[in-house]
């Protein structure tokens, strides 16, 4: 049996007798650990994923979109130095009639080349083959959507493409790294249940779009080192001749933005909790050592008359404060490395890859023990040079009695509000006031984690309502296949179940201003618009000015353009026309970037005349039946977008994911604020035993005796509370600044409800710890205490 | 005839530790008197601080009796000897027991606040010759000083008796005598009935009763006719 030296017995019955204790601060020290481990580790996996997915599926570098480009472009764009590979196809969108769904899904078509892989994104076949180029029906389709019907190869459904309604035969279940965030027409989550993303032969679409020998779509890898900004502006100037639109890089694709922001909030995640739990962590382990070595002082001295050394005395702490980093480490390692498997398969699973890398980085874990054992140890390092500095002959003295101020002495004792009870408690928290400090802002700190989660769903029913209920309140968009003249109004108006219909005109457009300039879309709105209207900045709707262009704050911000100034407006699908317009006004939205002008004139403004793109519907349930049956089977109809189907959908998602991140949360935010609080009342107690066992001898109950402790533990915990407020509140309006892209942003709401929830769930878990605490007044031994010497 | 305080009959107290036990009191008797002041001496691990925390309502005895007042102390619930010791009990322990971040002025309050009768609280420090002393910590008073504090904390609230385990203990002469005279006039002006431990036997000398313990038992016992002043008192 080996034996153990008897200083390092000591730590180990050290760490039984404080297991409470010790239990607590590793606690919060595997919360940083986790935080690291899940967060991290899930970026990796996930960032590792998302690299070789691209790299293996060949996913674009550069795409664009034309009205129709002659398919001999290709050599041209081809020889555009730095340029790997071109494909040029045909995408459009589709109403696709799914048997057991009533209402219309929407689809995006694309090609696929004929007798050969595609050069760029190329898909995965998850089941079945590809279409043949001889056979015209043939298509592959998404895997997410084939598995929200049950659809598999062999399978038919139907589908209107071009007005034409076509019945198609899947041959292959797929998934493609274009689509890994596939959002429908109007939706802000993906629906695999009614977006579908379909691929046929290009001869096919050739033929059902009347684009023989043409595309209008173009994707473009890259060479190592390409200069990316040459090739945009060399693919623009081609494409110009062919309706353009502009050619734009990875990160402002659709899918990939959605991808990298999720991992970019992973990161940050990585970056900033784990820290601060440490911190918190070495704050608690400071706090129980300094405590530890003050009660130990007597043995300090006996060991080092014995003949320790102070570096044998150093170690032994040294020792004792490792093994509660590593207890930690192990702890938060197992959750973390747990957590971060389900959640990286969580996020595998939205986002639809084929496979997962799994990174398992051990060195990962290595820099998590290195660096808790560096915090545990940075917290430990004054208590343990005290003990190793501390001469025996004086450490074998009773310690100084600690000197108390006169705070909260009145001067006439009549007027006295105090208690001598809460005094004392008062006078103690103020004795040590940075050590008290520091306590409320740990605990301050699992408030504020608490109300910067729970302010989301604060943040989100405000965008909700403010997006739904005021600004878009149609019950359905209608896409059309190409813009029409706006007599087309007369015959939507015509559809079952349509109780009323606006005509919308959406025009592709560059604004730029000085030197900066964004790519958006202007939406030409009607006069008296109901269903989709532009709200000021107070929220409040408002009518579109006759003339001017409207900017959302944010896209106003990033021109850095006030209202009254002119921007320059270039009409990408019209020959890039050049145009100046006046902004009229700065205008909230929350969702996309779209500018908005009366549609009149934007009509004035592109030379096509009067036209429209899409409309706002609003149904008669009852007839919502024949309606989509007479959406599947109007021609010219390019999509549908069920918005209210969307909203449903959004909220569902909503309340899943809120609900699973407020659990954990709230699990972290109460080990945290139990770790503090615990700890902080026990040292307390281990303080002041004497006293509040003197305090029994004199005949206070122990309900009294329990109110010194409770006075101060109140007064640490009360002050977390505004101060948890105030953390929380930035750490919402952080987390808000990195929400915010160009697709979506959210309001920073922080109702009084959720600085209450935050503060009764941290009250609730402080008011536990209080018990624990009151078993242990109960069970003070007066005799003992107060026969021995302090 | 006096009126008896206390009357305790074959009080035993056993203590069980790790299946040893250990016989602390084997069957004590005495009878306390009203306003008698009585020393308890015998060498450490007699008895005599047992019995004293039974007296108090510290501890409870493991067979016998006590009765104070004619209330029987054994049957007492944990709340009734909390009430117990607020109401008829004054402690002087040997280290003090001041509360540190309370003056001592507010030490003494503890007490009064909690009190049916109390003294005002600069009138008990008057009565240990500390009424200057009032607004001092406890860090900033010599241990005399601290134990003189607790002596008007302990009599503040006018207690049936004053029981002191070693008082002067942890003090030298001097300041050991000025403790002693505290006690002594608080015993004579007060009334209060008091029971000093200690095994400084030359302490017996300023008692009306002195009992003498040894292997958790009385030993002996005899009675002072005429009580010394602490000050002349040789120690």
């Amino acid at each position: 049996m080996v034996t153990l030296p008897v200083l390092d017995r000591k730590v180990v019955r050290d760490l039984k007798r404080l297991w409470a204790q010790v239990l607590a601060i590793a606690m919060v020290m595997a919360c940083g650990v986790m935080t690291l481990i899940l967060a991290q580790g899930a970026y990796r996996s996930l960032s590792q994923t998302q690299e070789s997915y691209y790299d293996q599926y060949r996913f674009g570098h550069i795409f664009a979109q034309a009205v129709r480009a002659p398919d001999h472009l290709k050599e041209r764009i081809a020889a555009i130095d730095g340029v790997a590979a071109v494909e040029m196809r045909i995408v459009r969108s589709a109403i696709l009639d799914i048997p057991q769904m009533a209402e219309p899904a929407a689809a995006v078509a694309l090609s696929l080349p004929s007798g050969r892989k595609p050069a760029v994104n190329r898909l995965y076949l998850r089941a079945g083959r590809l279409p043949e180029g001889t056979r015209s029906n043939e298509v592959a389709l998404d895997a997410r959507f084939a598995k929200a019907h049950g659809l598999n190869p062999g399978d038919t459904f139907s589908a209107t493409l071009n007005g034409k309604k076509l019945n198609l035969e899947i041959t292959g279940i797929i998934l493609s790294p274009e689509f890994i965030y596939a959002l429908g027409p109007g939706d802000l989550v993906p629906d695999d249940r009614r977006f579908a993303v379909f691929f046929m032969a290009q001869s096919a679409m050739e033929g059902l779009f009347d684009m023989s020998s043409a595309g209008n779509d173009i994707s473009l890898r890259l060479l190592r080192g390409a200069c990316t900004p040459c090739v945009l502006e060399k693919l623009d100037r081609l494409l110009k001749p062919y309706g353009g639109t502009g050619a734009y890089e990875r990160k402002e694709q659709q899918s990939h933005a959605f991808l990298d922001a999720e991992l970019t909030q992973l990161s940050a995640m990585a970056k900033v909790l784990p820290p601060t739990f440490l911190l918190v962590s070495a704050f608690l382990v400071n706090m129980i050592l300094s405590r530890l070595i003050a009660l130990e002082r007597e043995q300090i001295g006996l060991l080092k008359a014995c003949g320790y050394s102070s570096w044998a005395i150093a170690g032994h702490y040294a020792k004792l404060v490792s093994v509660v980093a590593l207890l930690g480490v192990g702890i938060g390692a197992v959750a973390g490395n747990y957590l971060g498997k389900l959640m990286t398969q969580m996020y595998a699973q939205y986002f639809s890859f084929p496979f997962l890398v799994f990174d398992e980085s051990p060195d990962l874990y290595l820099i998590a023990a290195a660096i808790s054992l560096l915090a545990a140890l940075g917290g430990a390092f004054s208590s343990i040079m005290k003990a190793a500095r501390l001469p025996p002959a004086v450490a074998m003295r009773p310690p100084a009695p600690p000197r108390f101020r006169s705070f909260l002495s009145l001067k006439s004792r009549r007027l006295r509000i105090l208690s001598q009870l809460s005094t004392m408690g008062l006078r103690h928290l103020m004795h040590n006031p940075v050590r008290s400090l520091l306590t409320s802002v740990g605990v301050s700190f699992a408030l504020a984690l608490l109300v910067s989660a729970l302010f989301l769903t604060n943040s989100m029913d405000h965008m909700i309502n403010v997006a739904f209920n005021k600004a878009e309140t149609a019950d359905a968009r209608l896409t059309l296949a190409d813009d029409k003249a706006p007599e087309v109004l007369g015959d939507i108006l015509r559809l079952p179940g349509v109780l009323t219909a606006e005509a919308y005109r959406r025009e592709p457009v560059i604004l730029r201003f000085g030197s900066r300039e964004k790519r958006v879309a202007i939406t030409g709105r009607p006069t008296n618009a109901n269903l989709s209207r532009i709200l000021d900045l107070n929220e409040r709707a408002i009518e579109m000015p006759h003339t001017g262009l409207m900017l959302p704050t944010h896209l106003a911000n990033q021109l850095g353009v006030k209202p009254g100034e002119m921007v320059t407006v270039e009409l990408t699908k019209h020959n890039s026309i050049i145009r100046q317009v006046r902004v009229a006004g700065t205008i909230t939205s929350y969702m996309g970037l779209s500018a908005s002008m009366h549609i009149d004139a934007l009509n004035a403004l592109v030379p096509t005349g009067p036209r429209i793109s899409d409309l706002a519907i609003n149904i008669d349930r009852t007839r919502l039946g024949d309606l989509y049956d007479a959406v599947k089977e109007t021609p010219g109809l390019g999509g549908i977008a069920m918005q209210m189907l969307s909203r449903e959908k959004f909220r569902e998602l909503m309340d899943e994911s809120v609900t699973s991140m407020l659990v954990a949360y709230i699990t972290i935010a109460v080990i945290v604020a139990f770790g503090v609080v615990y700890n902080a009342a026990r040292i307390q107690l281990s303080e002041r035993g004497r006293e509040l066992a003197g305090l029994r001898v004199i005949g206070f109950s122990r309900q009294e005796v329990f109110h010194v402790i409770l006075v101060e533990m109140a007064m640490i915990v009360l002050l977390a509370q505004p101060m948890g407020w105030l953390i929380g509140y930035g750490m919402a309006a952080g987390m808000i600044q990195g929400f915010a892209s160009d697709l979506f942003r959210i309001p920073l709401v922080v109702l009084p409800s959720t600085y209450a929830i935050a503060s009764f769930v941290i009250l609730s878990a402080a008011l536990v710890c209080a018990l624990i605490v009151r078993r242990r007044v109960s069970k003070l031994d007066l005799i003992k205490t107060l026969k021995t010497r302090e | 005839m006096p009126t008896p305080v206390f009357i305790a009959e074959n009080v035993t107290k056993t203590y069980t530790t790790n299946e040893v036990q250990v016989h602390a009191l084997r069957g004590v008797s005495m009878t306390l008197f009203e306003g008698e002041m009585v020393v308890l001496l015998g060498p450490s691990g007699s008895g005599k601080s047992t019995f004293l925390n039974i007296l108090g309502g510290l501890d409870n005895a493991t067979s016998g009796d006590v009765s104070f007042m004619g209330q029987n102390l054994t049957n007492f619930s944990e709340a009734n000897l909390t009430r117990y010791r607020r109401d008829y009990v004054g402690f002087v322990f040997q280290f003090y027991n001041l509360i540190p971040s309370l003056n001592a002025w507010e030490n003494v309050a503890l007490t009064t606040e909690i009190a049916k009768d109390p003294l005002d609280p600069q009138e008990a420090l008057e009565l240990v010759g500390l009424g200057q002393r009032a607004s001092h910590f406890p860090a900033e008073m010599s241990g005399g000083e601290q134990q003189r504090v607790a002596i008007a904390r302990a009599i503040a609230k006018r207690p049936e008796v004053l029981l002191c385990d070693e008082p002067t203990g942890a003090l030298d002469t001097k300041t050991g005598t000025l403790v002693l005279e505290a006690l002594q006039r608080i015993n004579k002006e007060l009334g209060t009935t008091t029971a000093i431990i200690t095994h400084n036997s030359a302490i017996q000398q300023m008692a009306n009763r002195v009992y003498v313990f040894k292997d958790g038992a009385i030993d002996s016992s005899h009675e002072n006719e005429t009580p010394k002043q602490p000050s002349e008192v040789a120690w």
